[in-house]
């Protein structure tokens, strides 16, 4: 059975997720130190994921000392907006174990470098201004992960009319137009298709009274409507004899 | 003076007319089930085999029917013999009962077409729930696509007993639906002889510009592969299985199937397209054309749905990949950008042997991701049109573009056969001289689309769907094969081959050929009743029909029985239809043997 550390054993039994930092990296004391800052207040810990290869691909940037500089300005600039820390400073702000991943835990203290602050107003803070840190990182809120600070979902844009109803009823208007349109100049044709035949019959009666009949065969009638040349017999150019 | 049958203005529009009819919405969702369920590139020979020896003859002796009579399907039957005025009334009975459920798939094709002009899809995403730190629970269970069409869409109950209320959503797509039918159909043939130039040619275009995009995507080369050559079983080669799936008999009885409802026989659609015909038209060369192009855009078409599933398997495929390398990463805490799908499984097998108590741990979490159960979902029907399609069309570029393209496409498709399914019903009402003389044609056609929306709101209700997948499977099936069976030995023996042969002779002023005469006196018939044999002892030895059931805890779909009421219903569809071939014979049996009682010589 390999020896361990009585602390290391303490520390493992009393937080999980150290069980994860402390496995495969070897902690030291500087680790430990900062561990053994929070090690009563492990609930005011926080762990980081930053996912920077995945989000930027080929213009990622190379996670070092200054980038840790940065993130705990951005966690100080977040505290001090909660009323009541307006003092905080950059170096309140511990940053331990930084993995390969990225990933690495922080921990704010309060001024005298003796107490943790709760990890509600920590949680609180980090939420009102996630974007402002997500933009100064370049990342989003799937790849700079706060674990245990869930991000506000950005709510679905509502317009105050579902745009589907709008493009309803603008085909239905224009279907529902063209069809009273057919339907109208169907029935005004209907009606001249009436008036019509009945106009045509009262023409043939006219004619049919100047009808000769001889021996009760009626003759052809005359077209009383004028004459037709019939172009058998008569042509204009047969008027004058060729030469 | 007698009013003169209107026509069409070219024989061109008659073509199209029947092509939009015949290729709809089953050659989109129905055939590439199909090919991928017999063997994708071996289920082509059973498919042509049945093309030419049910499709082509059995298409040329409805077009020569309804050519010959100049009626629509009730006085055409009339006239070959007065006992068969049932098959007609039969064939509006099924065309009444197609009407009815098959405009609620172009109100749904609507929805989704009003829904593509948002940006995000409305289906891509899933909705947040009540306080804002997760999303709806039903949608994480299910795929957001899945939710949108069983929640937002249907709004579909657990079960069919729990009927719930009209969605007044789909309900106004309904009415546009039938709207727009009207607007089609509304002055016979001057109407639909121009609507047709655009639902037979449009889809064309849509489907020419998805093949190239599909070709195009990413991941399209693993779905054509597996269609033409699918994996089966592991023990056979590719071709081995194919082999094995020419003989299977399910195969050859899906293949005549498939050709026989794709082509819309029986409905009584094609006989009523062409009694509006010359008398001197060609109708064989039109079938041959008809039924060639019908079966290629199902070939077509399957193409593109398969580079489609191979986009989309290839897509879930990659994610879950990235799933299980995201949850490595985090769990060992590797470097960023380590982890890929090649060094996947070396690295696994390193985790496992360094850090074995931590690697079992999440050993539990890690699924299996394989291209090949991605592939082997096999969809067919509106689950493929709405559910497969839409979760591929959401991860493509320019996602609405392809909405609106992939559902104004279905639409017309939609449209068009719902101007055949019309004129079947519409035909046969305006030729009858008691109904014509007291209503218009305008009238006639408002009449059976308001009859038509109104029933077809029960299937905008919250069970409506399972209501549509009974009409969609029980109400044409059977009674379509005894029709054309009645159909084909009505002409060949009851009018007899050799006086339909002069008809038409005098007719078209062609001679008929042999072919025709084998294939309608003796192949066809046979190859119909065998269809009808397997189908009768497959209802009868599978029991209890069942259905499957959206259930919302589980985010899936779950099989149930049908309640004793929607087998009713089932029963009553099938005998509507059918029984009224042997009452309309009944029937003119006993007025005949009245007129023969009533002018029998006084002694």
């Amino acid at each position: 059975m390999t020896w361990m550390d009585p602390r290391e054993v303490f520390l493992r039994n009393l937080h999980p997720a150290f069980y994860s930092t402390c496995n495969n990296l070897h902690c030291t004391w500087d680790s430990f130190e900062c561990i053994g800052l929070h090690g009563q207040d492990a609930e005011n810990a926080f762990k980081v994921r930053l996912s920077i290869r995945t989000a930027l691909g080929d213009k990622a940037y190379a996670w070092d000392a200054n980038e840790e500089y940065l993130f705990k300005a951005m966690v100080a600039f977040s505290m001090r907006k909660v009323p009541n820390r307006e003092t905080t400073e950059i170096s309140h702000v511990l940053l331990c174990n930084v993995t390969q991943r990225v990933s690495f835990w922080f921990v704010v203290t309060d001024p005298s470098r003796n107490h943790t602050l709760p990890a509600v107003e920590v949680q609180s803070a980090i939420r009102m201004n996630r974007n402002r840190i997500n933009n100064a990182f370049f990342l989003n809120d799937q790849t700079l992960e706060f674990l245990r600070i869930p991000s506000t979902l950005a709510p679905p844009t509502d317009p105050s009319v579902p745009i589907w109803i709008i493009i309803f009823g603008v085909i239905f208007c224009i279907v529902l137009v063209a069809t009273m349109l057919l339907i109208i100049s169907g029935i005004r044709q209907h009606r001249r298709k009436n008036k019509g035949p009945s106009e045509m019959e009262d023409s043939e009666d006219k004619c049919e009274n100047v009808i000769t009949i001889e021996n009760g065969i009626p003759c052809d009638p005359l077209d009383m409507k004028g004459g037709h040349i019939n172009d058998a017999f008569v042509t204009e150019d047969e008027r004058l004899t060729p030469l | 003076m007698e009013k003169t049958r209107p026509l069409w203005a070219t024989p061109l529009q008659f073509v199209f007319a029947c092509i939009s009819y015949a290729v709809g919405l089953g050659n989109v969702w129905r055939f590439p089930y199909l090919c991928q369920m017999y063997g994708g590139g071996s289920f082509l020979v059973p498919y042509i085999i049945m093309l030419v020896v049910e499709g082509m003859p059995l298409l040329y002796l409805e077009l020569a029917v309804g050519q010959r009579m100049r009626q629509g399907s009730i006085g055409a039957w009339r006239t070959v013999s007065p006992y068969l005025s049932g098959v007609g009334v039969a064939s509006v009975v099924v065309s009444f009962f197609l009407c009815m459920y098959y405009n609620v798939v172009n109100a749904w094709a609507f929805w989704y077409l009003f829904h593509s002009f948002q940006d995000p899809l409305p289906w891509s995403v899933c909705p947040l729930n009540g306080n804002r730190t997760g999303y709806i629970e039903e949608c994480e269970k299910a795929s957001s696509t899945q939710y949108f069409w069983y929640r937002k869409t249907l709004n579909i109950s657990p079960s069919i007993q729990e009927s719930g209320a009209v969605q007044w959503e789909p309900a106004l797509c309904l009415i546009l639906a039938w709207l727009v039918v009207y607007l089609c159909i509304l002055r016979g043939t001057e109407s639909t002889g121009r609507v047709v130039y655009f639902t037979a040619l449009l889809p064309y275009c849509v489907l020419i510009i998805y093949l190239v995009r599909g070709l195009t995507l990413h991941g399209a080369t693993n779905g054509l592969a597996y269609m033409f050559t699918p994996k089966g079983s592991p023990m056979l080669s590719p071709l081995a299985f194919q082999m094995e799936q020419l003989a299977n008999p399910k195969a050859w009885i899906n293949a005549a199937t498939q050709i026989f409802f794709s082509l819309g026989l029986g409905f009584g659609s094609l006989i009523a397209f062409a009694s509006y015909n010359e008398p001197s038209n060609n109708c064989q060369k039109h079938a041959i054309i008809v039924s060639i192009i019908n079966s290629s855009t199902s070939i077509f078409a399957s193409i593109v749905t398969f580079s489609i599933y191979g986009f989309k398997a290839t897509f879930n495929y990659e994610s879950c990949l990235n799933k299980v390398i995201l949850l490595l990463t985090n769990s060992f805490d590797l470097e960023d950008g380590f982890l890929t799908a090649n060094n996947l499984e070396q690295v696994k097998d390193y985790l496992a042997s360094a850090y074995p108590s931590k690697y079992s741990e999440v050993f539990p979490q890690i699924k299996n991701c394989s291209l090949e159960t991605e592939l082997e979902t096999a969809v067919q029907g509106t689950g493929l049109a709405f559910i497969v399609y839409t979760e591929a069309i959401k991860n493509m570029e320019v996602s609405q573009l392809w909405s609106v393209l992939y559902f104004f496409m279905l639409l017309l498709l939609g449209i068009g056969s719902m101007l055949g399914n019309t004129a079947a019903i519409l035909t046969p009402l305006t030729d009858s001289k008691v109904i014509s003389s007291y209503l218009p044609k305008e009238a006639i056609s408002g009449l059976v689309c308001l009859a038509n929306c109104a029933i077809g709101m029960l299937f905008t209700m919250e069970a409506g769907s399972y209501w549509f997948d009974i009409f969609n499977d029980y109400a044409a099936t059977l009674s379509l094969l005894l029709i054309v069976l009645a159909e084909t030995v009505a002409v060949c023996y009851l009018y007899g081959l050799s006086r339909f042969e002069s008809d038409l002779k005098a007719m078209t002023g062609r001679a008929l050929n042999w072919y025709w005469k084998a294939m309608w006196g003796g192949v066809s018939p046979l190859l119909i009743i065998s269809l009808f044999i397997f189908y009768l002892s497959d209802y009868i030895s599978t029991g209890t029909l069942r259905y499957q059931a959206w259930d919302a805890a589980q985010g899936q779909l779950v099989t149930k029985d049908y309640p004793p009421h929607a087998l009713a219903v089932i029963g009553l569809l099938v005998a509507a239809s059918t029984m009224c071939i042997p009452l309309g014979a009944l029937g003119t049996l006993i007025t005949r043997r009245l007129k023969r009682g009533d002018t029998a010589p006084v002694a």
